[in-house]
């Protein structure tokens, strides 16, 4: 790692005098670094939120009985704790932070498309948050349903449901802007030369996550305005009571969440891809293969929704297709994984935290997609079916997969967001305590779920209670690591070493440009001349 | 978007023309209610707002000028759409 100094006769971006001062200067502006930083500053405040939530859930679960909380607040803890995470955090979460700051550069642009639609989504990103939190504090409780708000119990809680679902709402056209102004730019503003099987595998995910933003987000929409509907103006779409049909319900959320699911893991696998032939210092193995395989999950993720479904009463043939459908999507992930163990076959490997968190993420991703394929079978299911082992499945996947892509991602490009670098011992030390921790929170529950403990029930019988503990301690173990992660970010933003660009040595485009970019990122567009990862 | 500076005069009588065809498939989705088509009652609704929408992006939305990425995307759009239904009705035809 060469850690000599930037040339200092330039004006980065986050020096550069605009219209407004202060923090204006921030939330006005239509430039797609600082709205990156914006998106990351929110999503990891929301996420501390969610994280101190989940382990209030675990304190509750450290014994059998109450602990420290009744059930009443259980069940809108894990409602609050899911519908942050999901809806506010992991759904915009890489797209919205490192697609925003890194997009253009990497496709040699000087900002997205559309700057102010940009700007527009990350307010509607604030006001949706806003709305969907305000149900904290308005009488009536916080909504106890679960993120996933199922008919007909979310229209007959007395709980404030409507700010909720208003939220998600709203959220949802700040994930269709976002999406909208991805596929316009890397359509239009690509470099010349830089052809699509040119394309770095980062903006690549971008792109297939984008189409899934666009074309799934907006049967939510339609879905929460006909909860809206249904609970203000007693038309019966779900409730059985009015003639309608629960199953309904479930299958217009999961047509939107499953595919989300492909929206937060796409782009964490396009971050993946492009960490590890970095630090590899050695091309990707099988490009194409990758770049298919993530339009293929992309494509085949809009038709798996049911497999959340198989014990709701669908109808046997649905059933079998689901079943089928969810293998098959399983087949383009798997390549992904060869690919990246490929690369790394007879590599020079560059031992440093972002590496750490990307070889983590092939671990725990492989334990989550694995465990997919027992919920996947239809047999299997029905015995795990809303037990524990589909909480330690999900969080294998989602916060494993896209919370270590996402901390690996920020690790790789914080020398080049910041012009600065973090200590890496202390980056390595806080990555072990949390993928330590990690495990020892979430491996347990596959036992538990195998042995029969429901997910979101505050109470257990005493043969639960020792893995509980084990779980307990584990997310302890895991918020050191957090604490230690983010510490050592904000010291590293502060006060870190000056850096140079191209800290670890890496070939596509943003590595080229000054550590912090300027406004416009190049002096001159670059011709492209040569594929992304064209080391050796 | 060199095409987007290309004007294309569409005669009235062709607006007038889609119009009418918009206004006698509404007529025909509600006379549509009427008969009993047992399974077929959503697929039948479902059917003619399609072709609705379609007539209206094709010339209303000037998608007929368009080039033909646009054309593609739109068609695979409709698609998708489409096979998402399929496969919903996989559970409701065959409970």
């Amino acid at each position: 790692m060469s850690n000599q100094e930037t040339e200092t006769n330039y004006v980065s971006f986050r020096e550069e005098k605009g219209k407004y001062k202060g923090i204006l200067a921030w939330i006005f502006s239509t430039d797609h670094k600082r709205i990156g930083l914006l998106y990351l500053y929110s999503i990891v405040s929301f996420f501390i939120i969610g994280v101190g939530l989940g382990a209030a859930m675990k304190l509750e679960l450290l014994a059998p009985g109450k602990t420290i909380m009744d059930p009443a607040t259980y069940n809108a803890i894990f409602t609050l704790h899911g519908v942050i995470m999901i809806f506010l955090v992991v759904v915009p979460g890489l797209p919205a932070v490192f697609g925003n700051f890194f997009l253009p550069i990497m496709i040699g642009a000087k900002d997205v498309a559309f700057p102010k639609l940009n700007l527009l989504s990350w307010w509607v990103y604030v006001v949706g948050a806003l709305i969907a939190l305000s149900a904290l504090f308005m009488g009536g409780g916080p909504p106890d349903t679960g993120w996933t708000f199922y008919a007909p119990y979310s229209f007959k809680t007395n709980t404030n449901m409507l700010p909720a679902v208003l939220g998600a709402f709203v959220l949802g056209f700040s994930s269709i802007l976002t999406g909208i102004n991805f596929i316009v730019t890397i359509h239009r503003l690509r470099a010349p030369g830089m052809s699509w099987f040119r394309l770095p595998l980062f903006p690549w995910t971008l792109y297939g996550t984008a189409w899934i933003q666009i074309l799934a987000t907006p049967i939510v929409g339609i879905t929460l305005l006909m909860i809206v509907g249904e609970r203000l103006l007693n038309i019966g779409f779900f409730d059985p009571a009015l003639g309608g049909d629960p199953i309904l319900y479930q299958h217009l959320f999961w047509i939107y969440s499953h595919p989300a699911v492909y929206i937060m893991i796409l782009p964490a696998m396009g971050a993946i891809s492009e960490i590890i032939p970095t630090f590899a210092n050695k091309s990707i193995f099988g490009y194409k293969a990758i770049v298919i395989s993530t339009l293929a999950i992309a494509f085949v993720g809009y038709f798996v929704w049911g497999h959340h479904m198989f014990t709701s009463g669908m109808s046997g043939t649905a059933l079998y297709t689901f079943s089928f459908l969810t293998f098959l999507v399983a087949i383009p992930s798997a390549i992904k994984v060869f690919n990246w163990v490929g690369t790394l076959h007879k590599a020079s490997i560059q031992l440093e935290a972002p590496f750490f968190w990307a070889a983590s993420f092939l671990f725990v991703f492989m334990i989550g997609g694995l465990s997919g394929l027992a919920l996947g079978a239809l047999a299997t299911n029905v015995h795990l079916h809303d037990t524990a082992f589909v909480v330690a499945h999900f969080h294998f996947i989602v916060f494993g997969g896209v919370g270590f892509a996402f901390m690996g991602a920020i690790h790789y490009w914080f020398p080049k967001m910041y012009g600065r670098m973090y200590n890496t011992k202390v980056a390595t030390t806080g990555w072990l305590f949390f993928f330590i921790g990690f495990c020892t929170l979430y491996l347990p529950m596959f036992f538990l779920g195998i042995d029969g403990m429901p997910r979101r029930y505050y109470d257990y019988v005493e043969r639960f209670h020792g893995p509980n503990i084990v779980s307990t301690i584990g997310s302890w173990v895991m918020i050191i690591g957090l604490i230690i992660i983010i510490a050592n970010l904000i010291k590293g933003a502060y006060s870190g070493a000056k850096t140079s660009k191209n800290p670890w040595g890496g070939r596509t485009l943003e590595w080229e440009v000054d550590s912090p970019p300027t406004l416009e990122n190049f002096e001159e567009i670059p011709v492209i001349e040569r594929s992304p990862y064209d080391y050796r | 978007m060199e095409n987007h500076n290309d004007s294309h005069i569409v005669p009235f009588k062709t607006y007038g023309i889609i119009l009418a065809v918009l206004i006698v498939l509404t007529l025909i989705s509600v006379a549509v209610t009427q008969i009993d088509l047992a399974s077929l009652t959503v697929f039948t609704a479902i059917l003619l707002a399609s072709i609705k929408s379609g007539i209206v992006l094709v010339y209303f939305m000037h998608l007929k000028f368009d080039n033909l990425m646009m054309k593609i995307f739109v068609t695979a759009v409709f698609v998708l759409v489409a096979l998402v239904m399929v496969v919903t009705f996989l559970d409701y035809n065959y409970r």
